[in-house]
């Protein structure tokens, strides 16, 4: 079993990081390391390992080490791998969109809503369609809100309507109307076979087929939701985990700014 | 055993109240019944099937029933009487109905005690069919055996019932001792049930009966390869919940979701129509043999983990009383809870085993259910599968019942097979290598530990108290749970309530809480 572990001859590459050219980084830099675990639906024999080292091969794997190979029950088998990529990635030439992050607190959000939109802001929130998770929007929007960061219903200025889970996008889009809401918000937890894109597009499609896209500021969040494919979607903004009440607060308040909704 | 030292008259206080606010619903929901609860009555009659457009058989029984404003009288009367009247059964009113052949509503009545007597003698083949299904489960788990508690519970969610079965075979395989068959998501809202096997579900599989048979079957085919009785799991929850329990019985699953106020707070259910759906749907469950499991672990997925602990303990009260209220013995009873405090807290592990050896303690009868961590998991698996490490050694210190087990990639995906692996093997490990933790040691006097579990247990007597004078329903409008709000007549399926004739029929119930077992 040669690992590569002892021998020397495969580690001279070139050791100063291009930025150009970046690796995975294991313990050298330029090793490409990188862990991997999957599982193949074939029996746990040699000839599994050998076909799980040919597969990491073609995909431009090398110093392939397959640490553990288990037997699922039904005749399927479970690797853990570690190996070297050969392939790099062009750094300088990466432009992501995001949303800007501009750290306030709460008092401060409050404090700039009084100042330059002079009332309070209407949000309207829900987790829509089938999905049940409130986990999310509850994070955002609940008084208590998470991790030490309240949520929308404590603050001063925001009159906050959290609609809770299963909300249909029709019925979400008729409340924001009746309540003059000047953001709405949808969380989507569950995202197996796409449904979460499917049920953003037709949020987006409805208050276009009904002439208000332009009246809210729109935003969705989960932990699959990223600000690019949120802006893909027809969103103005998309959070993903790690991201609490303030962020999304300071976000419909900077952006009313810019749109200069008062 | 380590045993905290906590005071028996606080919990026979929590007893006495608990015992008060279910007679007190009891009253309410004696005098109910709903839609749901007369397409379960159908169901066990052997209704069955579906239009050619695709309305359940049952369904449209009862939505005829309904349309002529006679359900009063319950399902039962009508159908015993067309069959009477016809010579025919059940199945074959159901057809007639639908095709429009037969108006169950205006025909000629029986004698009433001849109505009586016929709804009584069609629930024979039923009793019967159940009963034998409990006789199957006693003697597989007799001759087969079964895994020690913690019993390892782990769920299958891919959608596909024919894919279930495959993963579900191979978490067997694994070491779990029990398999969930999620539902797909939204089936708690569907006023109907589905029809035949599924193979489209988001999030999980849509909770059918032949479903349910084909889950089953699996499972006894590879109970009988290991030679450990697997158990199967469902959820009879939503606006079905006692059509989908009566589903339960007849295909003999094992334990079912049951909780009596899960649908009201998370799935904002109307709260009459889930407290009379819980007691028929209880009293199957407790006819079966079926374990049911309560769902308080979720009012920590909203509310805080270490506020809210008190109210986990209420609800576990709450939930015995209207469990024993339908005839569930404590054996049945898998009282819920949770290890969901956040891992950053200092001393967080303590407080989880104070709770979770406080319930024990206060259940000793109960197969205990512990939920796993879900709300702090990130998606760093590396770190989730330590914190469901952690969540596995206060379940065995403890000798919690059923464990249902936590997977590293919670908050990311719906468990793969090599996700469920890597739990059982942690599971595994953990309680065979600590097996006898608790036993071989104590809980120190006046410690952190002991002095949490007293804090919590007199919160609990005291939110007891005041539920008293309140009352349920009152409580839950003040949003006294997983700090959910709900209205008396707001929520889905009020209009499924009806008050019960005083010639109402629905001849299950007595005959299920009248010790049929014996």
């Amino acid at each position: 079993m040669s690992s590569g572990l002892y021998s020397l001859g495969k580690k001279e590459y070139d050791r100063t990081l291009d930025l150009t050219k970046v690796k995975p980084y294991g313990d050298t830099m330029n090793d490409g390391k990188m862990q991997l675990s999957f599982t193949l639906p074939i029996p746990c024999d040699a000839k599994a390992l050998e076909a799980a080292r040919e597969l990491l091969s073609s995909m431009g794997f090398e110093d392939i080490n397959i640490t553990c190979s288990k037997d699922l029950g039904v005749g399927y088998t479970f690797f853990v791998a570690y190996a070297s990529t050969t392939h790099t990635v062009d750094y300088t030439s990466i432009h992501v969109e995001e949303v800007e992050k501009e750290e306030m607190t709460m008092d401060e959000i409050d404090a700039l809503i009084r100042e330059k939109i002079g009332r309070k802001i209407v949000v309207v929130g829900a987790c829509t369609g089938t999905d049940a998770h409130t986990v999310g929007i509850d994070a955002i929007m609940n008084m208590k809100g998470y991790a030490g960061h309240y949520g929308l219903e404590r603050y001063q200025m925001i009159d906050a309507y959290n609609l809770g889970s299963q909300v249909m996008n029709e019925e979400l889009l008729a409340k924001a109307i009746e309540l003059k809401a000047d953001a709405i918000l949808i969380s989507q937890v569950v995202t197996q076979k796409d449904v979460h894109i499917s049920n953003l597009k037709n949020m987006v499609e409805l208050m276009e087929a009904q002439w208000v896209r332009d009246n809210f500021i729109l935003v969705c969040g989960g932990p699959r939701i990223t600000h690019q494919l949120a802006r893909e979607l027809g969103y103005d903004a998309g959070f993903g985990s790690g991201s609490f009440a303030e962020d999304v607060a300071a976000f419909i308040v900077k952006e009313m700014i810019r749109q200069e909704k008062k | 055993m380590a045993h905290l030292n906590l005071d028996e008259n606080t919990i026979a206080s929590c007893r006495e109240s608990a015992k008060k606010i279910a007679d007190d619903v009891q009253e309410f929901v004696d005098k109910r019944a709903t839609v749901s609860t007369e397409r379960t009555i159908l169901r066990l009659y052997g209704v069955d099937g579906v239009t050619h457009d695709g309305v359940p058989l049952p369904n449209v029984l009862v939505d005829e029933i309904k349309r002529n404003s006679a359900l009063p009288l319950g399902a039962a009367y009508y159908v015993a009487n067309a069959c009477l009247n016809r010579n025919i059964i059940p199945q074959e009113v159901a057809e007639k109905v639908a095709r429009g052949e037969l108006d169950i509503i205006k025909m000629p009545r029986a004698p009433y005690d001849e109505i009586i007597g016929k709804a009584n003698e069609m629930a024979r083949p039923a009793m019967q069919r159940i009963k034998e299904n409990r006789q199957t489960r006693e003697r597989m788990l007799k001759e087969l055996g079964e895994g020690q508690q913690p019993y390892l519970y782990v769920i299958v969610a891919t959608g596909n019932i024919y894919e279930d079965v495959v993963q579900a075979q191979a978490a067997a395989r694994q070491g779990a001792d029990i398999i969930a068959v999620i539902r797909s998501t939204g089936q708690s809202l569907l006023d109907y049930v589905p029809y035949g096997a599924t193979t489209e579900g988001f999030g999980g599989t849509f909770a059918t009966q032949e479903n349910f048979r084909i889950m089953r079957s699996a499972l006894d085919d590879v109970s009988k390869e290991l030679g450990r009785y697997i158990r199967l799991v469902n959820y009879a929850s939503g606006l079905c919940m006692p059509e989908i329990a009566a589903m339960g019985a007849l295909e003999r699953l094992d334990v079912m979701l049951n909780d009596a106020l899960y649908g009201i707070l998370f799935r904002d259910i109307n709260m009459q129509r889930t407290l009379v759906d819980q007691f028929f749907s209880r009293v199957i469950n407790g006819f079966s043999g079926i374990i049911i499991n309560t769902g308080e672990d979720n009012y920590l997925t909203t509310a805080d983990a270490v506020e809210a602990a008190h109210t986990v303990l209420a609800s576990d009260f709450i939930n015995e009383q209207f469990a024993l209220a339908a005839g569930i013995p404590p054996e049945q009873m898998g009282l819920g809870h949770a290890f969901e405090m956040d891992p950053d807290l200092t001393d967080g592990f303590l407080y989880e085993v104070a709770q979770a050896q406080m319930i024990r303690q206060i259940f000793p009868k109960a197969p205990i259910k512990y939920m796993p961590p879900t709300k702090y998991m990130t998606g760093n698996i590396f770190k989730g599968h330590i914190q469901d490490a952690m969540f596995n050694i206060a379940a065995i210190m403890t000798h919690q019942g059923i464990q249902l087990l936590g997977m590293l990639t919670e908050a990311i995906h719906t468990p793969f097979l090599q996700d469920r692996y890597l739990s059982i093997e942690n599971a595994k490990y953990i309680f065979n290598n600590m097996k006898h933790l608790g036993d071989d040691i104590e809980f120190k006097n006046g410690g952190i530990i002991e002095t949490r579990a007293k804090e919590v247990l007199n919160k609990s007597a005291a939110l007891l108290k005041e539920m008293e004078t309140k009352g349920l329903f009152k409580s839950l409008e003040d949003g006294i749970f997983a700090d959910v709000k709900r209205s008396f007549t707001g929520g889905k399926g009020l209009d499924g309530v009806f008050v019960k004739d005083e010639k109402y029929i629905n001849p299950f119930i007595p005959l299920m809480l009248g010790g049929e077992n014996e």
